[in-house]
C-alpha cells in the first residue's frame, strides 16, 4: 500500500515492502499473542511458544458458561450502540450547521467541542463518581452512556462537519430549485451523500466506547452495567485458584471481533468517493 | 413562460457589501436576456435573487406582474443551470432528470415521457442509466440542462453553463442552447462574463459593472451605439480604440492627426454640450490601408502614417497594431477595463491602435504603412464621467 505508482524501481518497492511488514508485525505480535494463548491449555499457558501445542476450546467455552462475561457483552453492546447512536444524532445536526450555516456563537460551539476533546478524562473521573452517585446513576447504563457522548461528541462533530464540507452546497441549492424543501433536500441529496461520513464516524464512536475502560472501571461496581474491558479486570476463572490467563485472552478476542467485523464490513463504504463527479472534477 | 421584471432591485450583503444596486431590468416573455460584465460586477448576484437563492435588500421583483420576492424558489417555478452543473452524484442521469418531476408529484409514466422526450432532444438516450460521475464534460452540460427543461418551468436562469468546456465545444454548445430557447420559447437569463456568447446568444444584452446596470440593448446596438466608455471598450473584440483629443473650432486634434468633424458627429457633440478635452473612440474595422483606396474616399477621412508593431492575418483580414505618440486617454473606466482584459501592455509614450485591413493590405512588421480612418465613425466620451457624447440614448 504503501508503494505509490508502478514505476518505482525494485530496490525502492523492496524495501517499502520490507518496512511494511516489520511495522504490520511489530502491531500484530501481541495480538496474535493472545489469540494464541486463548487456545493453549491450562497447562501450556506458560510454555513461551507462540503455536499452542495442544488446542482447546475450553477457555471459549468457559467464557460463554459464565454469566460475568455474558452479562458484561451486553452491556458492552447495549452501552455503545445507544451512546453511537446518540452521538451520531446529535454530531450530525451540530456539524450540519456548522458546516453550512453562519449562526452566532458558531465559533464558540466549535472551540467548546474541541476542549472537551481535549480534556484529559481521568480529571473528570472523581467529580463524575460523586455526582453520579449522588444523582443514583452510578452503576446504571446511562450513567456510561451519558459520559460516553459527551467525549464522542467532539469527535463525531469534527468527522462530519468534514464529510459535509465536501459535499458541494449548489446540490443543495440545485435541489431547492427542483422544488425540494429544506427537509426534503437534505433527505433525498445531502444525507445519501454523507452517508459514507456518518457510517465512518458511527464506527469510530462505537470503537471509542467499546474500548473505553476509564470510565467503565471508575463508574460500575456490579454486573448492572459493567463492560467487558472492565469486566476483564475482575475474572477469576472457574475456581479461585486458577490462572485466569487463558479465559481473559479468550474474552479479549471475543470483543476484538466486533471491531474487525465492522472494519472489513463497512471498508468500502468508508472509501468511497461517493462525492465524484457531483462538479466538473 | 413569463415576464420577469426587476424594479430597483438592491442587494446588501451581511458583511456590508453592495453587490448590485437599483436594477431595473424588463424581461419579456420567452426573451432571452445576457447578463454580462467582468467578474465581481453582480451578475451572479442579480440571477440569485430572481432564483430566490439570495434575500432581496431592496426593489420589488414580479413574475407575470405578481411580487415574489417572499417566495422560496420552489414556489416560482424557475428552473437554474449551474456553472459547476451540480448534479447528483448519487442518483443516474434518468433520476436527475426526473428529480424537479418526483418533487412535483407527476405520476410515474409522464415523469418517464418526459425524461425521454428531454434525453432525445439533448441527444442523451444512451447515457439515461448512467451515473453523472462517469460522462463528459459537455454531457453533463446536457443532463444539467436536461433537468432544468423536463418541467417546462417559467424561466430558465443559467450561470455561467459552459465556462467549463473547451472552446470548441463552448462553440458548439453556444449553438445548442440558443436554438434550444428559441424551440422552447422560454423566457431565459443567461449570464456570462465573455462578450462573443452575450453578443450571439441573447435577444437583449444587460452590461453591468460595479453592481450597475450600464446599458441594455439588442447586441448590434450596444455595438453602435454604447451609451458609455466601459460598454464601448467591453462590447467588441479586439476592442475599440481610445484616444485623447481636443475639440476645437470643429477640428479634432488627436493622435491620429487633426481632422475637421463631420456634419453628424457635430451636431450631435453640439447637442450634448461636449467639453474641450475628450475620448475618442475608434473600432478597428473603421481603418483601411490607405493604398487600397481611390483618392476620392481617401479625401473623405484622415489618414496617419505609423510603423507596424503587430500583424496578425486572420485570411479574411489582417489586424495591424501600431503605436501612435503622444499622451494616452486615461479615464476610471478604461483603467477597469485593462484590468479587466489583462492588458498591462500600456506603451509609455503613445498609445496602441489595433486596425482592421483587407487581407489585401501589404503591411509589413516594421515598415510604416498610410492608414486610413473614417471620420464618420468615431464616437466622442466624456473623459469625467465616460458618458457618450455622441449616441442620444
Ligand atoms: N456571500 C457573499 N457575501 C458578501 N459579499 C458577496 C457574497 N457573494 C458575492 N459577494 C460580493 O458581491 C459582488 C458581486 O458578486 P457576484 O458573485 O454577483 O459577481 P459576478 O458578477 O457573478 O462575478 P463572476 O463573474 O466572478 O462570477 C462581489 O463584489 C462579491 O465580492
Ligand atoms: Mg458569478
Amino acid at each position: 500500500m504503501a508503494v505509490i505508482g508502478t514505476k518505482a524501481p525494485g530496490g525502492l518497492k523492496a524495501r517499502w515492502t520490507l518496512i511494511d511488514i516489520i511495522v504490520v508485525v511489530y502491531a500484530l505480535v501481541p495480538v496474535l499473542w493472545i489469540l494464541s494463548l486463548s487456545f493453549k491449555t491450562k497447562d501450556t499457558l506458560a510454555d513461551r511458544n507462540f503455536f499452542p501445542r495442544e488446542w482447546t476450546w475450553q477457555n471459549y467455552i468457559d467464557i460463554f458458561n459464565t454469566s460475568e462475561f455474558l452479562r458484561a457483552l451486553l452491556n458492552s453492546i447495549g452501552i455503545a450502540v445507544i451512546a453511537t447512536v446518540i452521538a451520531v444524532v446529535l454530531g450530525t445536526m451540530a456539524a450540519y450547521a456548522i458546516a453550512r450555516l453562519d449562526f452566532p456563537g458558531k465559533r464558540l460551539l466549535v472551540g467548546v467541542s474541541l476542549l472537551i476533546a481535549m480534556f484529559p478524562q481521568v480529571s473528570l473521573v472523581t467529580p463524575l463518581f460523586e455526582m453520579e452517585r449522588s444523582l443514583g446513576l452510578f452503576d446504571t447504563w446511562p450513567g456510561l452512556i451519558l459520559p460516553y457522548i459527551t467525549f464522542a461528541l467532539p469527535l463525531a462533530i469534527y468527522t462530519l462537519s468534514a464529510f459535509f464540507r465536501e459535499i458541494p452546497w449548489e446540490l443543495e441549492k440545485a435541489a431547492k430549485m427542483d422544488g425540494a424543501t429544506p427537509a426534503q433536500a437534505f433527505r433525498r441529496v445531502i444525507a445519501p451523500l454523507a452517508a459514507p461520513g456518518v457510517f465512518t464516524t458511527a464506527i469510530l464512536v462505537f470503537i471509542f466506547c467499546w474500548n473505553d475502560f476509564l470510565f467503565a472501571i471508575s463508574l460500575t461496581s456490579t454486573t448492572a452495567s459493567r463492560t467487558v474491558p472492565a469486566a476483564l479486570s475482575f475474572f477469576q476463572g472457574s475456581s479461585r485458584f486458577e490462572d485466569p490467563t487463558g479465559t481473559v485472552s479468550a474474552a479479549a478476542v471475543v470483543i476484538t471481533i466486533p471491531i474487525i467485523l465492522f472494519v472489513l464490513f463497512f471498508q468500502r463504504r468508508i472509501v468511497a468517493g461517493l462525492t465524484s463527479g457531483a462538479v466538473k472534477g | 413562460m413569463a415576464e420577469i421584471v426587476l424594479d430597483k432591485v438592491t442587494k446588501r450583503y451581511p458583511d456590508g457589501a453592495l453587490a448590485v444596486s437599483e436594477v431595473d431590468i424588463r424581461i419579456a416573455d420567452g426573451e432571452f436576456v445576457i447578463l454580462v460584465g467582468p467578474s465581481g460586477c453582480g451578475k451572479s448576484t442579480t440571477l440569485n435573487m430572481i432564483a430566490g437563492l439570495e434575500d432581496i435588500t431592496e426593489g420589488e421583483l414580479r413574475i407575470d406582474g405578481e411580487r415574489v420576492n417572499e417566495r422560496a424558489p420552489k414556489d416560482r417555478d424557475i428552473a437554474m443551470v449551474f456553472q459547476s452543473y451540480a448534479l447528483y452524484p448519487h442518483m443516474s442521469v434518468r433520476e436527475n432528470m426526473a428529480f424537479p418531476l418526483r418533487l412535483a408529484k407527476v405520476d410515474k409514466e409522464t415523469v418517464r415521457q418526459k425524461v425521454e422526450e428531454a434525453a432525445r432532444i439533448l441527444d442523451l438516450t444512451q447515457h439515461l442509466d448512467r451515473k453523472p460521475g462517469n460522462l463528459s464534460g459537455g454531457q453533463r452540460q446536457r443532463v444539467a440542462m436536461g433537468r432544468a427543461i423536463v418541467r417546462d418551468p417559467k424561466a430558465f436562469l443559467m450561470d455561467e453553463p459552459l465556462s467549463n468546456l473547451d472552446a470548441k465545444l463552448r462553440v458548439q454548445m453556444r449553438t445548442s442552447v440558443a436554438k434550444l430557447q428559441k424551440r422552447l420559447g422560454t423566457t431565459t437569463v443567461y449570464v456570462t462574463h465573455d462578450q462573443t456568447e452575450a453578443m450571439t446568444l441573447g435577444d437583449r444584452v444587460v452590461v453591468m459593472r460595479g453592481g450597475l446596470v450600464q446599458q441594455i440593448g439588442s447586441p448590434q446596438s450596444l455595438y453602435e451605439q454604447p451609451a458609455n466608455l466601459f460598454v464601448a471598450g467591453f462590447i467588441g473584440s479586439p476592442s475599440m480604440n481610445f484616444l485623447p483629443a481636443t475639440l476645437a473650432d470643429g477640428h479634432l486634434h488627436t493622435p491620429l492627426g487633426d481632422f475637421p468633424l463631420t456634419d453628424r458627429v457635430r451636431r450631435l457633440a453640439e447637442t450634448a454640450n461636449a467639453p474641450r478635452e475628450l475620448i475618442m473612440g475608434l473600432r478597428p474595422e473603421h481603418f483601411e490601408d490607405a493604398g487600397l483606396l481611390d483618392d476620392a474616399e481617401k479625401a473623405r477621412g484622415g489618414t496617419f502614417t505609423a510603423s507596424v508593431d503587430v500583424l496578425e492575418s486572420m485570411g479574411s483580414d489582417k489586424y495591424a497594431y501600431f503605436t501612435v505618440e503622444g499622451e494616452t486617454a486615461t479615464s476610471a473606466e478604461l483603467e477597469e477595463l485593462a484590468a479587466e482584459s489583462g492588458s498591462t501592455e500600456m506603451t509609455d509614450n503613445g498609445s496602441q491602435v489595433v486596425t482592421r485591413l483587407s487581407a489585401a493590405s501589404g503591411a509589413r512588421i516594421g515598415s510604416d504603412l498610410t492608414v486610413w480612418f473614417d471620420p464618420d465613425k468615431i464616437h466622442l466620451f466624456d473623459p469625467q464621467d465616460g458618458r457618450t457624447l455622441t449616441y442620444s440614448s
